[in-house]
């Protein structure tokens, strides 16, 4: 795994003049799972945007290392006439890997995601966090070394949520792709990080950056450990200073 | 959250079909309306023939068993009345067929490009906003007076429904979507062919379901005005309105009347069929 991803002095600056985030700088090395959070607005999701190459640069420089990169977006965007399978097929189809491959590849995507028999279901008749499976399966069948989250569970609900971030970091931990994931949920942000970028309200900043010591896998209960109340009050101080 | 709507039938709720109940059931009661709407048409109709009308002027509006009866039973009648419904009916489908295609291409022109939308766009707005009475003498000293000129009337008044709704179509996909494919490398021709022609399905059958309804009344104002060649049935229409033929006009009018009913119901039905299995079977 080479994933590394690399963000210098980068401003954005849209061409309505308002400034996204400015002067932000940020190292990810294989192994890396960073979060970032922030108030709404403060240009988190400009910063994914940046950083897959969707939206260029005002100044600064940004560089990505990764023979493959994946990006989740806040809805699952999966596409309606298409079954799971074929949604998740759609990246090698527009790669052009041969039929078989990408279909032996995507069957192993659902499989990793729990979704084994839902293969030819389509997305109306799938749940939200069954949908949301499906875009995670569609982000890891290309095996990706970076891989950018856009807030992907803000929309589910509250059990989902906790479940899908369990299974989230398992996959970090068994594919060793580097991660940023974008979330406002602070306890999410420490449950799933390596370490926690905390971002000011708009131009968005840099205002912290807190590592989280925790080994992998984690167990569902460290939400409830002290150490991990700890470090979410850390983050929660910083957002708290800078909103 | 962006939900795609697949566009309603109109049925009434308890028309739907319903788990085990008889189909001859839910048959009945989807066509009981329409039965009852008949029904409602034809006291209507008496109602204006004994009791509006003077007798001396009963003969502008006979009752419905003396206008079909005299005109059902009449082979000489309505041998010709039914073949000018299937030169109508030709006539329309071709045109239909004609505005499907240049519809579906003049959208999928506009839609890869915003200048191209801004330059193309206006074109079928005036193609839409001119009155198709207006250019149907033009069309006739141009075109002559049969075969194309109907033709091309259908296809210049189907020919909008077909642009507009393709193009809402293609352009239905998500922003979100559409990253996906640009971080995926997609060319353009993928993007056409895996993300905005997919997309655009519904609003496609939509539109074909529209232009279906205008190709018939399109051949009907053909007919009327263009006359040369074997009749359509709309020239049947003017042609007894000339003689005042009441039983005959009536008659034809009624086919008119289905011809139309039954074009739309099979688009309608194919709309919902093709677009309930596109999303992976009905879901409602």
């Amino acid at each position: 795994m080479t994933g590394t991803l690399t963000l210098e002095g980068v401003t954005k600056q849209f061409d309505t003049g308002t400034v996204a985030v400015r002067e932000v700088s940020l190292d990810l090395a294989p192994g890396d799972f960073v979060t970032v959070v922030g108030p709404s607005g403060c240009g988190k999701s400009t910063l994914l945007r940046l950083a897959s190459g969707l939206e260029t640069v005002t100044r600064g420089t940004v560089a990505v290392e990764a023979a493959s990169t994946s990006y989740v977006f806040q809805d699952p965007t999966l596409l309606e006439w298409r079954s799971a399978l074929r949604n998740v097929e759609l990246v090698g189809e527009l790669r052009r890997v041969p039929r078989e491959e990408r279909r032996r590849r995507a069957l192993e995507a659902l499989e990793l995601v729990g979704l084994t028999g839902f293969e030819a279901q389509h997305p109306r008749k799938l749940s939200g966090g069954m949908r949301m499976r499906v875009s995670l399966a569609r982000a890891l069948v290309a095996d990706p070394d970076l891989a950018l989250f856009d807030e992907p569970f803000g929309a589910l609900d509250e059990i989902t949520r906790l479940q899908m971030q369990t299974e989230l970091q398992k996959l970090f931990q068994l594919k060793g792709f580097a991660g940023l994931f974008i979330t406002h949920s602070v306890s999410e942000a420490v449950y799933l990080s390596t370490r926690v970028v905390v971002m000011s309200g708009r131009p968005g900043r840099i205002v912290a950056e807190i590592p989280v010591p925790f080994a992998y896998p984690r167990p569902p209960e460290l939400r409830y450990a002290p150490e991990f109340a700890e470090l979410t009050g850390r983050v929660s101080e910083a957002l708290g200073e800078h909103s | 959250m962006t939900t795609v709507e697949a566009p309603t039938t109109g049925l009434p709720v308890e028309a739907r079909a319903v788990p085990g109940r008889p189909w001859w059931r839910t048959a009945l009661a989807r066509s009981l309306p329409i039965l009852a709407a008949l029904g409602g048409i034809a006291v209507l109709w008496y109602a204006v023939t004994y009791l509006v009308l003077p007798a001396d002027q009963r003969f502008l509006l006979p009752p419905p068993h003396e206008a079909y009866g005299s005109a059902l039973g009449n082979g000489a009648l309505m041998g010709p009345m039914l073949e000018a419904l299937g030169r109508s009916a030709v006539v329309a489908l071709v045109g239909l067929v004609i505005a499907v295609v240049l519809g579906i291409g003049y959208a999928t022109v506009m839609s890869q490009s915003g200048w191209a939308e801004r330059v193309l766009y206006p074109y079928a707005v005036i193609l839409q906003t001119i009155p198709i009475l207006a250019l149907v003498p033009l069309i006739g000293i141009w075109l002559g007076y049969a075969f194309t000129a109907r033709v091309v009337v259908c296809v210049i008044i189907a020919l909008f429904p077909m642009i507009s709704n393709t193009l809402f179509g293609l352009q239905s996909a998500s922003a979100a979507a559409h990253d996906l494919l640009t971080l995926n490398k997609a060319s353009r021709w993928q993007r056409l062919v895996k993300l905005q022609f997919p997309a655009a399905v519904p609003s496609i059958f939509t539109g074909l379901r529209n232009a279906a309804g205008l190709s018939v009344i399109g051949v009907i104002v053909a007919d009327f005005y263009f006359q040369q060649g074997a009749p359509g049935i709309g020239g049947l229409l003017r042609t007894y309105t000339l003689r005042l033929q009441m039983e005959a006009l009536l008659t034809a009018v009624t086919l008119t009347a289905l011809f139309g009913v039954v074009v739309f119901s099979i688009f309608a039905a194919l709309d919902k069929a093709v677009v309930g299995r596109w999303y992976g079977g009905h879901t409602r």
